[in-house]
């Protein structure tokens, strides 16, 4: 009876778990599958090269030292972006990353910027306690 | 015990003592980083302390398998593959650690060192589970709760490991949001995974302590081990609620994470029955821990019972509450688990009425820390979640201004954290490697 239940158990855990990996994003406006070019994985190269989850937040998830970025680039324009990677702040470190570093960095979080927004609105909460959000962005 | 175990042990609780360290240094450059970013920035001691947290719950249980183990499945000679892994093991941590002393990082959130750092981790992982499964498949105590929960935290982290790190397959990248899906199914499943070697090892001290053997065996015993898999398996959706995956991801996780009520019940019906338990057995310090360990878990259950609410979610997602219930788990439940753990392989029932009452102090003065740490941890994170959800307020410097205010107490509070939690270590480190001095009934007088 025991093994039975525990194979069921891991069964549903491994179709889920392909359902997860195939489906996750179907059907959302954050499916992105053929807009990456060489400048977004720089971008993304650099963001992992110099740890900056351990500061900031992308969708809730990351440090809480800086703020969150996932929609900085549509509320801030990619200037301002580019001034604070480039020169860094009092609080974040300046590091000496080149322009076209700073470039593929912008890129790379507009890229995130479009898969969707972070903050969950008030009308999308459902009476269960839930979110129906219909679309990514 | 070996040497070699020693040597292994000693090198977790050194993990421990270095968790501390980093801790209370990351907490002050975060409040202040001016002054710590020329020398020792954020981004480097938040990953120092991270790993050194998961490396240390990681060894932490690994170790106490090790030893258990051999009682449990009578273990007469040991195999090539536990040294093995001990060695890989060990030897990458210090390359982890190395890499980040010279800022080289590339990974992902928990896991930031070079992920080629990965391969022989997964390795070390292959030599411990070869030394481990071929004894619990052949062992007729194989179906006690203890070795089934080690069986399975052993089994889902090499699972949840190698999914952690699908991200360097370039079709998992493609689209951000199946990325940090997959990102974020492996770190929750993983902490479930880790949870179930520590709770294991839980278990087995219950039924040594007490001499019940009954405790790790039975329906209800194997009941709730199938709601904590199943937990394992499906609850890590509250993580991404925000995330606009496909709904069905957040309506599953949501519906599965409130079976844990069914936990949460279990504790307040056992409640009497701790009582007495308390009266028989608050005499062994080992107990102590686990107790402890037990109370934690009442209070991080409500936590994240709450936190599974998406309209809860809502508010304290991306705030300090995440780390209340982070910190809470791993050192209140799972800290305490393995020092009571570690504690009865290297005899502190043995211990001179002086340490014992030295232990005892330190423990308290852990406590009481770690309650005021997880408290204000709470209070940042409503606050944090007010200002910017109820209130609206975006300028980043203006919403966290009381929350700052409030982390000076959680960085205070961590200092005496780091006062009792070190000074067990201490306590721990001398017994294992000069001896318990055994008590004698003179000294215990005293």
């Amino acid at each position: 009876m025991f093994k039975k239940i525990w194979i069921s158990l891991f069964l549903a855990f491994s179709i889920y778990t392909a359902l997860v990996y195939t489906q996750c994003d179907a059907g959302t406006a954050g499916s992105q599958p053929n807009d990456l070019d060489k400048s977004i994985t720089a971008g993304r190269d650099i963001w992992q090269k110099h740890n900056c989850q351990s500061c900031h937040q992308l969708y809730g998830l990351g440090g809480y030292l800086g703020p969150e970025l996932t929609n900085t680039a549509s509320i801030k324009g990619s200037k301002y972006m580019s001034t604070i990677i480039k020169y860094g702040t009092g609080r974040m470190p300046n590091f000496h990353l080149t322009d076209n570093e700073v470039e593929n960095l912008v890129h790379y979080l507009s890229w995130i910027d479009n898969s969707g927004n972070t903050r969950v609105a008030k009308e999308n909460v459902h009476w269960t306690g839930t979110y129906i959000l219909n679309d990514g962005k | 015990m070996t040497i070699s175990l020693k040597g292994f042990l000693s090198f977790a609780l050194l993990l421990l003592l270095a968790t501390l360290i980093f801790g209370v240094l990351s907490s002050f450059a975060f409040l202040y980083p001016v002054y710590f970013n020329k020398f020792l920035p954020f981004y480097l001691l938040r990953p120092l302390h991270v790993s050194a947290a998961i490396f240390w719950i990681i060894t932490g249980a690994t170790g106490c398998i090790i030893y258990y183990r051999k009682e449990v499945f009578e273990v007469k000679k040991e195999t090539v593959f536990i040294p093995l892994f001990k060695i890989t093991w060990v030897l990458t941590i210090l390359a982890v650690f190395i890499s980040y002393a010279g800022k080289q990082f590339g990974g992902k959130e928990y896991w930031e060192f070079p992920p080629i750092l990965c391969i022989p981790l997964l390795v070390a992982w292959l030599f411990f589970m070869l030394g481990y499964f071929p004894l619990w498949e052949k062992h007729d105590n194989k179906m006690s709760a203890y070795s089934i929960m080690w069986s399975t935290g052993i089994l889902f982290f090499l699972i949840t490991f190698i999914e952690q790190n699908l991200w360097q397959i370039q079709w998992f990248r493609q689209s951000y949001l199946r990325e940090i899906t997959v990102q974020w199914k492996a770190n929750g499943s993983m902490v479930g995974a880790w949870n179930q070697m520590i709770y294991g090892t839980f278990f087995f001290l219950m039924t040594r302590l007490s001499g019940d053997e009954t405790l790790a065996r039975g329906k209800k015993v194997y009941f709730f081990y199938f709601l904590g898999l199943t937990n394992l398996m499906f609850n890590w959706g509250h993580h991404i609620y925000n995330v606009p995956t496909a709904g069905w991801i957040r309506h599953v996780a949501y519906a599965i994470s409130m079976t844990e009520w069914l936990f949460l019940i279990n504790i307040i019906q056992g409640f009497k029955s701790k009582l007495s338990e308390r009266r028989k057995l608050n005499h062994f310090i080992t107990y102590r821990f686990l107790i402890t360990a037990e109370i934690w878990v009442f209070i991080n259950l409500l936590l994240a019972i709450a936190m599974s609410i998406p309209a809860i979610n809502r508010y304290t997602h991306g705030t300090h509450i995440t780390v209340a219930h982070a910190m809470g788990t791993t050192i209140g439940i799972n800290t305490m688990i393995l020092l009571g753990g570690i504690g009865y392989m290297i005899g502190i029932e043995r211990l001179t009425a002086r340490a014992k009452r030295i232990l005892t102090s330190t423990h308290y003065v852990a406590q009481v820390s770690l309650g005021i740490f997880w408290l204000s941890l709470v209070i940042a994170g409503i606050l944090k979640g007010y200002r910017s959800v109820a209130m609206n307020i975006t300028d980043f410097q203006l919403m966290m201004k009381p929350v700052f205010q409030v982390l000076t107490v959680f960085a205070i509070a961590g200092i005496g954290l780091l006062a009792g939690l070190g000074a067990i270590v201490i306590i721990y480190l001398q017994a294992i490697w000069n001896g318990i001095r055994i008590a004698t009934d003179e000294n215990n007088k005293r």
